[in-house]
């Protein structure tokens, strides 16, 4: 039946073809013609980027797209065939490896991806016959491969960690790796993810910090180095700060020690100190350095959280009183930049630099505070001042009321 | 005290010939009937005109009428200038005040049917002196150049720009270029502190020599009452007895000046960006109202015309006829009371409620 | 014959005076209370100006080539650079991520945030860090010996 259609198609295909001009791709034209799974490929190839390039069925398959018999796809042809999952890399890399071939398409783009996939725990266990794991078309898709820059591509930055959580995420798939599944589900929680959903592109997600074609969880002496390539002030705080020698020496992962991994949430005040809700009295306890350290640096953010707070509260509420207090509210953003530049030091675990930024930040805060009493001073005044002047209006309309009464009281 | 003013007007009428003025001031009367308090409305209008002259003159001082600086300098009178939140509060509040009054006044003439002969160019003096005041309140609102004011600026010239006609000539009129710039800030400050004072200088020199004149008119009504020996007809004279209860309702009004000023100071702003977009809910001053929610209520088409452009003619028509009801309403000049001047009347002032309502919903 | 009452009225009856001065007293109390804020406002403040979207923020030559300065405009601060050709760019210095006052860097010849390490470009395009969006950038002109940053409307 299969055999009848496809003569069929081919008489269809070379009857039209006799009249036709344009270079042949039978291959489409062929394949379109059939149905189901075997229609796939060339339904799906009209977008892909390959096509759009120029590129035809035969350019990665081999075979003579010009043949419109079944001898197209013969060994003598050059037919590759569809090639079988550990030979993928190589089926792909016999193009997108070589430099002088690729640049004719596009002169900027990379042609290490092989190498790199090569050095990554999927490259690895391929060659060690693993066909489980992620090879090209896994994440890139087969015959409709868009441009990672294309919204629809699987490796769009916001479509990344919905890529690998397709066989990450499945505690199926995944159980002989026995590594958590968790991860695309926490990281959906976080900031990044977060950010990245309302469309600001420098957001990491999966392949950002474990790379794409070599992928790798980073090892736990470079976890910072990962942070840091964003997180610059921090990893470089960090680096100097007790907490680096410390945590090497006991194995733990730098900043996903208290950031986590893949769940990164935003961090409050909170976080410093000594209180329940507190990373510090994970490792600190009542009596060593740390826990005071940690005390003091929480105080001070509060004390300056709460100068913040106090500021603001009055100066909205002279604000809406009708009050002009535009320039003090500027002031504040000042003390408000000593509370962001504070935060940041908490990473020195030094309560020294952090007391310094908040200090200064406190000072300001009490300035605003200043201005705004004084604001509420002046409604107070102004207040008081329309109530002489609603008094005197009252003594003038009385004495209106009474001189026309009293000029008025003879004539009726 | 009181011989030294007599001194001085005798001085003055030996140089001006004021004596003539005093005598005809002297023996000025209002008539007394139950209708006596709307005659108030026009006094206080006046009143609230010139409070606006005063404050404007010591604005003047501070403003300055150019995109940069026009902003900042409102911002320097609320907050550096002494009492100059007072003067601007009260220049702002006094202004809507004064168009309130004065559409009072102005329907009060109509249902009491003072524009009948001989007072024909008394209302028309009137309606253009209304229309006067509506374009300073329009080139007024613009001139702290604030993101309200610039929009509602932005619309507003834009319905200009609907009239049939003339409508393109009169929005590159008005805006001083195609867009709202700093061209039609300047402009509407000229239009403000010197064009539309000095008419209304005129008008209302016309307006008051025309009421000192022909005195205050007595309703229909009671003068029917008076021919038919019901009530006898009374008056009171102007001085001192009218002007003290004038003063009274000034002084009322300086109070609720005071305590607006005071408690719920006129709202600086934002500064004007004409690239940011226009914030949601932009509407003119309330005394537009009636006639923006007309324009969003009116189909895209009637009949052949399209929408705005059959509103603002259907507008333009009404107050046409408007200004012409001394004309048209003949039977006024008889004494007689026509149920659909009175009806139509009501229906105008009806609309005009019910539209502003709906806008504020 | 009969007696008249004679009792002398006089110009002013004691009801009358104490009604005439209620009334003067009232208008001369309301007066002085118009007329006082109206005085005081015709006297400048101590602060002559507003402070205007026109400044100037720098005289020329105060500057040296590859450096900057921060300055008020209105009532926020910005930024003055002068580049390598001696050429002048202003900006404000309200960083976009988090309000922070950036600044000049000589060194890196790119403007800088001391709060997250953004970094922004001498267009005011952000580079580097968490801004998200440009500094907004101002115009300068050279006006005589002034230095002088304008924001267009």
């Amino acid at each position: 039946m299969k055999n009848s259609m496809i003569f069929l198609a081919l008489m269809f295909f070379s009857l039209r073809a006799a009249s036709a001009a344009p270079p042949k791709d039978t291959c489409l034209a062929c394949h379109s013609a059939l149905e189901g799974d075997s229609a796939k490929p060339a339904m799906e190839f009209e977008g892909d980027v390959h096509h759009q390039a120029g590129l035809s069925c035969a350019d990665c398959h081999g075979g003579d797209p010009n043949d419109e018999s079944m001898n197209a796809m013969s060994r003598a042809k050059g037919f590759r065939g569809a090639p079988k999952k550990n030979q993928t890399p190589d089926f792909c890399a016999r193009c997108h490896s070589d430099a002088a071939y690729m640049h004719r398409f596009n002169p900027k783009m990379r042609v290490d991806q092989l190498s790199q996939y090569l050095t990554s725990v999927h490259g690895k266990r391929l060659k060690q016959g693993d066909s489980k794991v992620a090879a090209c078309v896994d994440c890139h898709g087969v015959h409709n491969i868009l441009p990672a820059s294309d919204t629809r591509s699987p490796v769009h930055p916001t479509n990344v960690a919905a890529t690998c959580a397709h066989c990450h995420s499945d505690p199926v798939y995944m159980k002989a790796y026995r590594i958590p599944t968790d991860q695309a589900a926490r990281y959906r929680r976080s900031v990044h993810a977060e950010m990245l959903a309302q469309g600001d592109m420098s957001s990491p997600t999966c392949s950002t910090c474990h790379g794409n074609h070599g992928a790798t969880p980073p090892g736990i002496t470079s976890v910072a180095s990962v942070c840091g390539t964003c997180h610059v002030f921090f990893a470089q705080l960090y680096e100097k700060s007790p907490h680096q020698a410390a945590f090497a020496k006991l194995g733990l992962p730098g900043c996903v020690q208290c950031h986590s991994n893949h769940e990164i949430v935003r961090p409050t005040d909170a976080w410093v100190g000594s209180a329940p809700q507190s990373v510090c009295i994970t490792c600190h306890a009542a009596g060593d350095k740390g826990y005071t350290t940690a005390q003091a640096m929480s105080a001070d953010l509060t004390h300056l959280g709460s100068s913040l707070t106090r500021a603001q509260e009055v100066l909205n509420v002279a604000e809406r009183a009708g009050m002009e207090v535009s320039d003090a509210k500027v002031q504040l953003t000042d003390a408000n930049e000593a509370l962001v530049k504070a935060r940041v030091n908490i990473h020195t675990f030094d309560e020294a630099p952090v007391r310094k930024l908040t200090d200064e930040g406190v000072e300001i805060a009490g300035k605003s505070y200043q201005a705004g009493v004084a604001a509420l001073r002046e409604r107070d005044f102004r207040r008081k001042g329309l109530g002489i002047a609603l008094l005197a209006i009252v003594l003038a309309i009385s004495g209106l009321y009474l001189k026309i009464r009293q000029m008025e009281s003879g004539k009726l | 005290m009181a011989t030294l003013y007599r001194k001085t007007l005798n001085w003055l009428d030996e140089r001006f010939g004021t004596g003539s003025v005093e005598e005809f001031l002297r023996h000025k009367t209002v008539p007394v009937n139950r209708h006596m308090l709307w005659y108030y409305l026009g006094g206080m209008t006046l009143f609230l005109f010139i409070i606006q002259v005063l404050t404007g003159i010591l604005l003047l001082l501070y403003y300055r009428p150019t995109p940069n600086d026009a902003f900042e300098s409102v911002q320097y009178i609320m907050t550096q200038v002494r009492f100059g939140w007072l003067i601007r509060s009260v220049h702002s509040w006094s202004a809507n005040l004064m168009i309130f009054t004065a559409f009072m006044h102005m329907f009060s003439v109509y249902f009491l049917k003072a524009y009948r002969k001989p007072r024909e160019l008394t209302w028309i003096s009137g309606m253009l002196l209304l229309f006067i005041l509506l374009g300073f309140g329009f080139s007024g609102y613009l001139l702290p150049w604030n993101t309200l004011a610039f929009f509602a600026t932005k619309v507003g010239t834009e319905m200009a720009g609907s009239v049939p006609g003339v409508g393109k000539w009169l929005l590159v009129f008005l805006r001083g270029g195609q867009e709202v710039t700093g061209a039609t800030l300047t402009r509407f400050f000229g239009f403000h502190v010197a064009v539309l004072p000095g008419l209304a200088t005129l008008l209302l020199a016309i307006h008051l020599l025309l009421v000192q004149r022909l005195g205050m008119s007595v309703p229909p009504s009671v003068e029917r009452a008076i021919a038919e020996g019901r009530t006898s007809p009374r008056s009171m004279p102007f001085f001192p007895n009218f002007l003290l209860r004038d003063m009274i309702g000034w002084y009322a009004a300086l109070g609720v000046l005071g305590g607006l000023a005071a408690i719920f100071p006129w709202e600086l702003g934002a500064k004007a960006d004409a690239f940011a977009a226009a914030p949601a809910g932009i509407r003119p001053e309330w005394y537009f109202l009636f006639m923006f929610q007309t324009l969003k209520y009116l189909p895209a088409k009637i009949l052949f015309l399209e929408g705005e452009f059959a509103g603002i003619l259907g507008f333009g028509a009404a107050a046409a006829v408007w200004v012409l009801v001394p004309f048209l309403d003949r039977r006024a000049g008889f004494g007689r009371v026509t149920r659909f001047f009175t009806g139509l009347g009501i229906f105008v002032l009806g609309y005009i409620v019910v539209l502003s309502a709906l806008a504020l919903r | 014959m009969e007696t008249t009452d004679l009792t002398p009225r006089g110009s002013v009856q004691p009801g009358r005076r104490w009604v005439n001065l209620l009334l003067g007293s009232g208008v001369v109390a309301s007066i002085v209370s118009f007329i006082y804020p109206a005085m005081r406002y015709i006297i400048p403040p101590p602060v002559a100006e507003s402070a205007s979207r026109f400044v100037v923020a720098a005289k020329v030559g105060e500057l040296k080539n590859n450096s900057g300065k921060i300055f008020k405009f209105g009532s926020t601060p910005a930024l003055l650079v002068r580049l390598v050709d001696g050429s002048y760019r202003a900006f404000s210095a309200v960083c976009t991520h988090l309000s922070c006052t950036v600044q000049f860097r000589s060194d890196l010849r790119e403007i800088w945030c001391a709060c997250h390490n953004g970094l922004y470009d001498l267009e005011g395009r952000n580079l580097s860090g968490p801004p998200p969006r440009p500094l907004e950038v101002y115009e300068v002109h050279i006006q005589g010996e002034d230095v002088v940053v304008t924001r267009t409307a």
